[in-house]
C-alpha cells in the first residue's frame, strides 16, 4: 500500500517530481511518501525505479547489470534469479554480453529485469519507453505486462502516450503543469489483455483526451459527453 | 544446389576474405611503423661508409651497436638501468598514491576541491624543474631529492586525471546506485571506481611519461649513476655513441613500462566502446 500526502517540491516538471519523491531520490519539500505506514526518506528496498535510459552499467556484463540489487544474495540463487530474469525477457543468449552490444530496445528490457529481480512491491516507471520506436514500444509494454503478472507489483508508471496509459494503467491520473497537480483520475477497468483496436478503448481514450484537453484550460476537442451517462457507456461497452 | 547450400556458401567465402587482412594487418602493419627509421638508420650507415661523412658527431647504427652491446656485455647499462627504474619506480608510486588521493578528494567533496584546488593548480603552473634547487637544499644531493623531483612531475596529471574523472561521472548512472541504496563506500567499489577507471589509467600513463621526463632531470642535478648520468658522461667525454645508446635505453623502458601499464588495463576496461577498438578491424 503506497499512499501520499499532500506531496509537493518546486521542480520543473509536477510528474518528474512526484516520481523521484515516491523513489526517495529526491526528499519532497512538504508532505510525506508513506509505504505501508513508514515514511519513504531514501530509495528503499522495497521500491524499484526504471528511467527513461536503460541506464546499464556499461562494466558489467548484461547478466551483471541485471544481477545488480541481489549483490547480498548467495552466488547461486543470483545466479538462478538473474537467468529466470533474462529468459524471462528474452535475452538468455545475451547474458554474457556487454551492454553496448544491445539495441535500445533490448538494452530497456534489461533494465525492466534489473528493476525486477529484487522483487520490489511498488515499481516506478518514468517514461520507460519513449525513446524507443512504436513497434518496439508495443512490444516492451505487452512484456512489462507479463512480468507483472509474475509478483503483481503496483506499478507507477508516468507517461506522455495515452495509449500506454491505457494499455497498461487500472487508474489514470491527468495531471495539470505550473503547479503540476493532480487534475482528474480515470479508470480504466478494461479486461486484460487490452485489445488496443477495441470500442472500450477508444472510449476510455476519448475521456483521457477530453481531460487533457480540460486540465490545460482549452476548449474540449474530443467529445465525450455523450459517454458520460451510464446508458451511453453501456452503449459503448 | 539448394538455397540454403549457395548462402553457407557465400558465407564461407566471407569469413575466408575476414581472415586474410586480419593476419596481414596482425604481421605487417606494426611493420609498417619500422620502414621509416630503419630506411633512415640504413641511408646512414651507408653514407659513412662510403665516406660521405665520419660519423664522429652522429655515429651510424653499428657504432652505436657497438657501444650499446659493451656497455651491456660489460654489466653497465644494466647497473645504469636498474637505478634509473628504482627512481622511475619509487617516484612513480609516491606520486601516483598522493595524485590519486588528493584527487579522489578533490572529486568527491566540492568543500575540500574549494580548499585544495587552487593551491595545487598554482603550485601545477610552477615548472617542475624549478623546485631541483629546492629539494636540494631540503633533501640534499641524493636518491631523496630525485625521487621528490620525479613524484611531483607524476603526481600533477594524475591528480588532474582523477579529479576530472570522479567531477564527469554521469549522474544518471550515479542514481542507479542510489536507486539501489548504495552509499558510502559500495557506491565508490560499484559505481564510481568502474567509472572513473578509463580515464584513470589514461592519467597513469601520461604520470609515468612524466615520470621519465623527470628522471632525467633529476638525474642530470648529479648523479654517479642511471642512465642520465649516462648521458652527461658521453656528452663530456665526448662519446656521442654512448649518448645515442642511453637514449635508446630511455626509449625501450619508458615504451615497455608504459605497455605494462595499458596491458595491465585491459581486463578491467574490457567493457569499454572504444572508437579504435572498431576502427582497428577495418
Amino acid at each position: 500500500m503506497l499512499a501520499l500526502e499532500r506531496v509537493g517540491k518546486t521542480y520543473p516538471n509536477g510528474v518528474h517530481a512526484l516520481l523521484r519523491a515516491i523513489s526517495g531520490l529526491d526528499t519532497p519539500s512538504q508532505g510525506r511518501v508513506l509505504l505501508d505506514g513508514e515514511p519513504v526518506m531514501a530509495p528503499h528496498e522495497k521500491i524499484g525505479v526504471i528511467f527513461q535510459e536503460p541506464r546499464l552499467l556499461p562494466w558489467l556484463s548484461v547478466a551483471g547489470n541485471v544481477g545488480f540489487g541481489l549483490e547480498d544474495r548467495p552466488k547461486t540463487e543470483r545466479h538462478a534469479r538473474v537467468a529466470e530474469a533474462l529468459a524471462r525477457v528474452g535475452l538468455s543468449e545475451k547474458a554474457g554480453g556487454w551492454p553496448r552490444e544491445l539495441s535500445g530496445g533490448q538494452a530497456q528490457r534489461v533494465a525492466i529485469a534489473r528493476a525486477l529481480v529484487p522483487r520490489p512491491q511498488v515499481l516506478l516507471l518514468d517514461e520507460p519507453f519513449s525513446a524507443l520506436d512504436a513497434f518496439t514500444r508495443v512490444d516492451l509494454q505487452d512484456h512489462l505486462l507479463d512480468l507483472w503478472t509474475d509478483l503483481r507489483p503496483t506499478l507507477i508508471l508516468v507517461t506522455h502516450d495515452v495509449d500506454e496509459a491505457i494499455v497498461l494503467a487500472d487508474r489514470i491520473m491527468v495531471m495539470r503543469p505550473r503547479p503540476g497537480r493532480i487534475f482528474e483520475e480515470i479508470e480504466a477497468d478494461l479486461p486484460r489483455p487490452r485489445d488496443r483496436q477495441s470500442a472500450a478503448f477508444d472510449h476510455v481514450k476519448r475521456r483521457v483526451l477530453a481531460a487533457l484537453d480540460r486540465s490545460l484550460a482549452r476548449p474540449v476537442r474530443v467529445d465525450d459527453s455523450e459517454t458520460k451517462t451510464s446508458a451511453g457507456a453501456a452503449l459503448w461497452w | 544446389m539448394s538455397v540454403v547450400q549457395m548462402s553457407v556458401a557465400v558465407e564461407q567465402t566471407q569469413t575466408n576474405q575476414k581472415q586474410q587482412p586480419n593476419l596481414w594487418s596482425r604481421l605487417a602493419r606494426p611493420a609498417l611503423g619500422l620502414l621509416v627509421p630503419l630506411a633512415l638508420a640504413c641511408g646512414w650507415e651507408l653514407a659513412v661508409r662510403a665516406g660521405l661523412s665520419n660519423g664522429r658527431l652522429v655515429p651510424p647504427p653499428s657504432r652505436i651497436y657497438v657501444e650499446f652491446a659493451e656497455l651491456a656485455r660489460s654489466g653497465e647499462l644494466l647497473r645504469h638501468v636498474i637505478a634509473t627504474l628504482l627512481r622511475v619506480a619509487v617516484g612513480f608510486g609516491l606520486g601516483t598514491a598522493v595524485g590519486t588521493v588528493l584527487g579522489a578528494i578533490a572529486g568527491y567533496s566540492s568543500l575540500l576541491r574549494r580548499l585544495l584546488d587552487p593551491s595545487l593548480q598554482g603550485l601545477r603552473a610552477v615548472p617542475s624543474i624549478a623546485w631541483i634547487p629546492l629539494f636540494i637544499l631540503w633533501l640534499g644531493i641524493f636518491e631523496t631529492s630525485k625521487v621528490a623531483l620525479i613524484a611531483v612531475g607524476v603526481f600533477f596529471p594524475i591528480y588532474l586525471g582523477v579529479m576530472g574523472a570522479v567531477l564527469s561521472v554521469d549522474r544518471k548512472i550515479v542514481e542507479v546506485g542510489r536507486a539501489f541504496r548504495l552509499t558510502g563506500f559500495a557506491m565508490v567499489r560499484r559505481i564510481l571506481l568502474p567509472a572513473v577507471l578509463p580515464a584513470y589509467v589514461i592519467a597513469l600513463r601520461s604520470g609515468l611519461g612524466l615520470g621519465w621526463m623527470f628522471v632525467i632531470a633529476a638525474e642530470f642535478m648529479g648523479a654517479s649513476e642511471g642512465l642520465g648520468y649516462l648521458l652527461i658522461d658521453g656528452q663530456q667525454l665526448g662519446k656521442p655513441a654512448e649518448i645515442v645508446a642511453a637514449i635508446l635505453a630511455f626509449a625501450v623502458l619508458g615504451k615497455i613500462t608504459d605497455w605494462i601499464v595499458a596491458v595491465i588495463a585491459v581486463p578491467f576496461l574490457r567493457w569499454e566502446d572504444r572508437f579504435s577498438a572498431h576502427a582497428g578491424e577495418g
